[in-house]
């Protein structure tokens, strides 16, 4: 355990180390991706200049789900999005080898080859958006419900790792999956909004199938104080089952790897 | 796109052609015009055989195409209980429906192409052939079109049997002038990427810069939210930009909401932006192609 925490870390040092190399593009991501946090923000503003509530949320509330997708987003292309591209491009290649070879689980090498850290600017943006939105609201969460969200964070980035991992797992038999990613990405697109928005087979498929709920509603709600204990454990279990599977998979996807020169 | 489809689209090699690494230059404009003519239809059956060849991973690209439909699900939620200026729950309906039709039949993917092929190199293939690289690019792209209509067949089944002929223009110019109007909107995409595109012979990234270009054709296309439901300035501003002319304008003449005069007048000014970008274009090919020569050479 200890070994893969130091692991983490050099990991974590060499992308920065990377990234700092190219200052300029680093600046100027980082102000894009700030750029980016706020025009999102504009189809929320029209709804709720033309409606006080949708669907039972009212715009504090929906700003702190609006936050939730883009602390989401940050931890997306910061961390998961940028590794396991380049699993996609090692499968091709063949250059996989490399890593299979190594000493190491090769699911935590390949997840943790490549991080993005001006994705940072996602996050500080998130903060300040449910700052803002708890400002309006005139009241702080309580400690409880911070925790609860905390727990419920951990929950959704975990189940959108493992769903990463499910995509990069087809790559073994698929070989190109690139745009199956940005499938993903357009799908995540709907997280922005509460679920309760959604009806019918919409709700049921970004519950169950492709879980956005879990990913912003449930955080935001556990942050509001509106979450039921039930649902939220379920939530837990839920994540939990998707790692497990997403695990089983991938050790089953690897196994059918050949090398690209075999 | 491997190299086998390079060699498979090898062109003739006509003589007298010159190099079109300077393909504005070759004298006489008219026999230049016929070759690229003649070549056309082949161009294109190669371009919608290569469509249906990667069939899986195109459809794949047309499903990312989902945003309508969850604005369409949001703003029925919005409109549940009473409309939102003139637009009810159907027209959102409509709107959001229609505008799946014609995003779905107006995408391009040229800038990915290119910036591809700039920075690796391959470009230099195409330059190799005695038609002008834009109007290859273009050809593989339309070509697909016939295959992106089929696939959007259940999108314009479901607008008229959700909503009915109501929400459908009854005006027969209009319906008409219809296919012009998405022909003038796919131009105005295909032309911007291609300009974005000549950026990649300057800069690294001229991926970001496209981003930025999508950004603002999400707010100013009427993509996510129609135009209307802004506050007046933004409307007012989007009716001067390009975005407008390459989703809003061929929906809401779709869907009737749009006098006959009004739609004629906005079909002259998508004409116009196609006229300017397509100068602009070709200007900025000419100055990136003539950079590219440094690089290879």
């Amino acid at each position: 355990m200890r070994r893969y925490l130091r692991l983490l870390g050099i990991q974590l040092r060499a992308s920065t180390a990377i990234s700092l190399q190219y200052r300029v593009e680093f600046l100027g991501e980082g102000a894009l991706a700030f750029f980016w946090s706020l025009w999102s923000l504009v189809p929320l503003l029209v709804v709720f200049g033309h409606r006080s509530a949708v669907a039972g949320w009212s715009f504090e509330e929906a700003l702190v789900v609006m936050g939730w997708f883009t602390f989401m987003k940050g931890i997306l292309e910061g961390a998961v999005n940028p590794s396991l591209t380049s699993v996609v491009d090692a499968i091709r290649k063949g250059t996989l080898d490399f890593v299979l070879l190594k000493p190491a689980d090769a699911q935590f090498l390949v997840s943790t080859a490549k991080f993005e850290p001006w994705r940072v600017v996602d996050i500080a943006g998130a903060l300040a958006i449910f700052v803002f939105a708890f400002h309006r609201m005139g009241r702080v969460p309580s400690p409880a419900h911070a925790l609860a969200a905390l727990t419920l964070l951990v929950c959704a980035a975990w189940t959108l790792y493992s769903l990463w991992i499910l995509v990069v797992s087809a790559a073994f038999f698929v070989v190109k999956v690139d745009n199956l990613s940005f499938l993903f990405s357009s799908i995540f697109d709907a997280a922005r909004w509460p679920v309760t928005v959604f009806r019918g087979a919409w709700r049921v498929v970004f519950t169950f199938v492709v879980p956005l709920a879990l990913m912003t509603t449930y955080p935001a709600l556990a942050l509001l104080g509106r979450l039921e204990v039930r649902t939220a454990a379920l939530a837990v279990a839920g994540a939990v089952a998707f790692g497990y599977l997403a695990r089983l998979v991938w050790k089953r996807a690897i196994g059918h790897y050949t090398s690209a020169s075999s | 796109m491997g190299d086998s489809t390079m060699v498979r689209r090898a062109p003739r090699v006509i003589p007298g052609a010159q190099s079109v690494g300077a393909p504005l230059r070759i004298s006489g404009y008219l026999p230049r015009v016929l070759r690229t003519l003649r070549a056309l239809p082949t161009m294109l059956r190669v371009g919608l055989a290569e469509a249906v060849a990667y069939r899986a991973e195109f459809l794949v690209w047309l499903l990312s195409t989902n945003m309508p439909l969850v604005m369409l699900a949001l703003w029925s939620a919005v409109a549940r209980d009473a409309p939102v200026g003139r637009f009810g729950q159907s027209d959102f309906t409509a709107y959001f429906l229609a505008a799946l039709v014609v995003r779905l039949m107006t995408g391009a993917w040229v800038i990915w192409e290119l910036t591809f092929e700039i920075r690796q190199g391959t470009l230099a293939f195409r330059l190799l052939r005695p038609v002008h690289p834009l109007i290859t690019y273009a050809c593989e792209n339309l070509a697909a079109i016939p295959l992106r209509f089929v696939l959007s067949l259940p999108a314009v089944g479901a607008l008229l049997f959700t909503v009915g002929g109501d929400h459908v223009t009854r005006d027969p110019l209009l319906l008409g002038l219809f296919p012009l109007t998405l022909l003038g909107a796919w131009l105005i995409t295909f032309l911007a990427m291609s300009i974005v595109g000549a950026l990649a012979f300057y800069v690294d990234s001229a991926g970001s810069v496209f981003e930025i270009w999508m950004g603002l054709f999400g707010v100013f296309s009427g993509y996510l939210v129609p135009l209307e439901l802004f506050p007046g300035w933004v409307t007012a501003l989007s009716r001067v930009l390009p975005f407008r002319y390459m989703l809003a304008f061929p929906v809401e003449m779709l869907i009737g909401m749009q006098t006959r005069q009004r739609a004629l007048t906005e079909l002259a000014v998508q004409w116009l932006f196609v006229v300017v970008l397509g100068s602009l274009a070709v200007g900025a090919w000419r100055l990136g192609l003539r950079r590219f020569a440094a690089f290879g050479g």
